[in-house]
């Protein structure tokens, strides 16, 4: 790959580990799995921070780690910023403190100015004097941002980052680190057991299950196929695309939005005209038909055909997978009325979008 | 009250406090964050000051330092003159008496400081020395500054292994404890307890010291 970050890692000891996959640059990548399939190891190899047999970790063409060759460039060499789970602040130093210790690499003359800098970036006007015990969660966790992203790096790593916040901040962490993305466009690895950190954040997926990778791909994609393994079998099934703000009606408190082959509309949507937000379309909140229907309360009434029909999870449900243009959508129904419908692979179908029914996430 | 015996006492302390701090620093972070073998071994001799009667101590050292073992002619040889028996003598059998006292309060703070908050150092872009200098040793102060009073204070009471390996020379190994000893021998009741006063004064204040800088690092 040219630009981006390649890894591979292999060990044997203490648990059995081989991976590879490559994350694009200046987009989001989640390592999704369950706890304990070598996640972390993964993100501590990158930094440097764990050694083992057989490393091979390139960015942006640069050899930070080959075992093969004798190459292992230390961990505080390395361009990476690291925003560990529990934040690992260090609890004796203010937040400028620690921001100013990261910015060693940087000429000392500068470095006051970019302390300042990023702590506005970050919202923390006022707390650059306090030590981490004095801040809120949300605040700990905006310092960590602070302080990796002052190394300048090429890669942003992020380990579970909201797993110690409860639900309510979850949410509005997720908005910023969002928005910090759309702003920066780091190249970014987000470590998560939380698939819904990868539905509204991520735009690549590595799946992991006890140190191997069990699929890879866009998020788009393997949402849109159903297909990421360890999630299928409970998850609802639903479709994440990213889909660009082609206008705001402000009479009618409507946004449009616009993917490859696809235009919904959708209650207004927080975000400036051509700007890209992360919609979920769930399968059962799709409807289809054979005939335009009048007289409802609809909004998007999108020209599909059918691509495969699969047994969903309860025996009387059918998943139908559509393609809209070229953007695929997901549609559960029961097998009663997929038989109505007379819906075949290839047959033409209306898919029926509640405009209240996407979820958008700007 | 002996003033020569309290100052020789003080200057031995102070010695030993600060030859055994930063080696008792590197050893103590070898064996809170080193993986390597013999690391149970070792932990064990720098713990056997603790456990051994002073006397036995006293007793081996009194045999590795005497004038017909390797290391008594080494040192004589640099001293020009023994060094069982003299202050030398006594600031090495200081060292190694302490060992415990110096090492385990700074093992266990730097044991306490979170595997992440080193990781994060690394990844802050600080190298080993810089990481050990901005974060482990602030970080562990309270535990570096626990050894360095327990180690002043004990060693200011210790008085099996001086009186085995020092004697009672006047101005060289007559420590303070070694004294109060010869007073209470010579039936000089006074003398003997304002020294004892002294010694008990300075636990306290030592005792007290520690306790409060234990509470500012749990506070923390």
């Amino acid at each position: 790959m040219a630009t981006g970050l390649s890894v591979r890692v292999k060990q044997a000891t203490p648990f059995a580990i081989d991976v590879a996959f490559d994350a694009p640059s200046g987009e989001v990548t989640a390592l999704f799995g369950p706890s304990g399939s070598g996640k972390t190891t993964l993100l501590r190899a990158i930094a440097g921070l764990h050694r083992a047999e057989d490393i091979s970790i390139t960015c942006d063409r640069e050899t930070w780690t080959d075992t093969a060759r004798g190459i292992h460039l230390p961990a505080h060499l390395r361009p990476a910023g690291f925003v560990f789970q529990d934040y690992a602040l260090f609890p004796h130093l203010t937040i400028s403190e620690q921001i100013a210790l990261s910015l060693a690499h940087r000429p000392a003359a500068g470095r006051r100015a970019r302390v300042a800098e990023l702590i506005a970036m970050m919202r923390l006007d006022g707390l650059g004097d306090r030590r981490p015990a004095a801040l809120s969660g949300g605040q700990q966790q905006r310092a960590a941002l602070a302080r990796a992203l002052a190394r300048d790096p090429k890669v942003l790593l992020l380990d579970e980052p909201f797993a110690a916040v409860d639900w309510a901040l979850r949410e509005s962490l997720r908005h910023e680190l969002m928005t910090l993305q759309r702003l920066l466009s780091l190249t970014t690895l987000l470590v998560t057991h939380d698939f819904e950190d990868v539905a509204k954040l991520a735009s690549h997926l590595v799946v992991l299950e006890r140190g191997r990778v069990t699929a890879t791909g866009t998020v788009q994609d393997l949402t849109a196929r159903n297909a990421v393994p360890g999630v299928t079998d409970w998850r609802e099934p639903a479709v994440a695309l990213d889909a660009r703000v082609l206008a705001q009606d402000s009479t009618r408190q409507l946004t449009r939005l616009g993917a490859t082959g696809l235009e919904l509309e959708v209650p207004t949507v927080d975000a400036a005209v051509g700007t890209t937000v992360r919609i979920q379309l769930a399968a059962r909140e799709v409807i289809l038909a054979s005939q335009r229907p009048e007289g409802l309360s609809l909004h998007n009434v999108l020209e599909a055909h059918v691509i495969a029909i699969e047994p969903a999870t309860h025996p009387a449900l059918r998943l139908v997978h559509l393609e809209v243009g070229t953007t695929r959508l997901l549609s559960l129904v029961t097998a009663d009325a997929a038989r109505k419908l007379a819906l075949a692979p290839g047959a033409p179908v209306l898919a029926l979008v509640k405009a209240v029914a996407v979820e958008a996430f700007a | 009250m002996d003033w020569t015996a309290l100052g020789l006492s003080l200057r031995l302390s102070l010695v030993t406090v600060l030859l055994l701090l930063p080696a008792a620093f590197l050893l103590a972070r070898g064996l809170a964050y080193g993986r390597w073998r013999g690391r149970g071994f070792v932990e064990a001799l720098v713990a056997l000051p603790l456990i051994l009667p002073p006397t036995v101590v006293g007793y081996y050292l009194l045999v590795a330092f005497g004038r017909a073992s390797p290391l008594g002619q080494v040192f004589e040889s640099f001293l020009g003159h023994p060094l069982v028996f003299s202050f030398e003598g006594l600031v090495l059998a200081s060292l190694l008496v302490n060992l415990p006292f110096a090492v385990q309060p700074m093992q266990n703070a730097l044991a306490a400081i979170p595997p992440a908050i080193r990781d994060a150092a690394r990844c802050c872009g600080l190298s080993p020395a810089s990481a050990v200098r901005r974060i482990e040793l602030p970080l562990a102060l309270p535990g570096i500054a626990t050894a360095a009073v327990l180690t002043f204070a004990h060693t200011l009471g210790e008085f099996g292994v001086v009186l085995m390996v020092g004697g009672s020379i006047p101005g060289e190994t007559r420590t303070v404890s070694i004294a109060i000893y010869d007073r209470v021998q010579a039936f000089d009741q006074p003398a003997a307890a304002a020294m004892a006063l002294v010694l008990l004064l300075i636990a306290v204040t030592a005792l007290a010291v520690t306790n409060s800088l234990a509470r500012r690092a749990s506070r923390r």
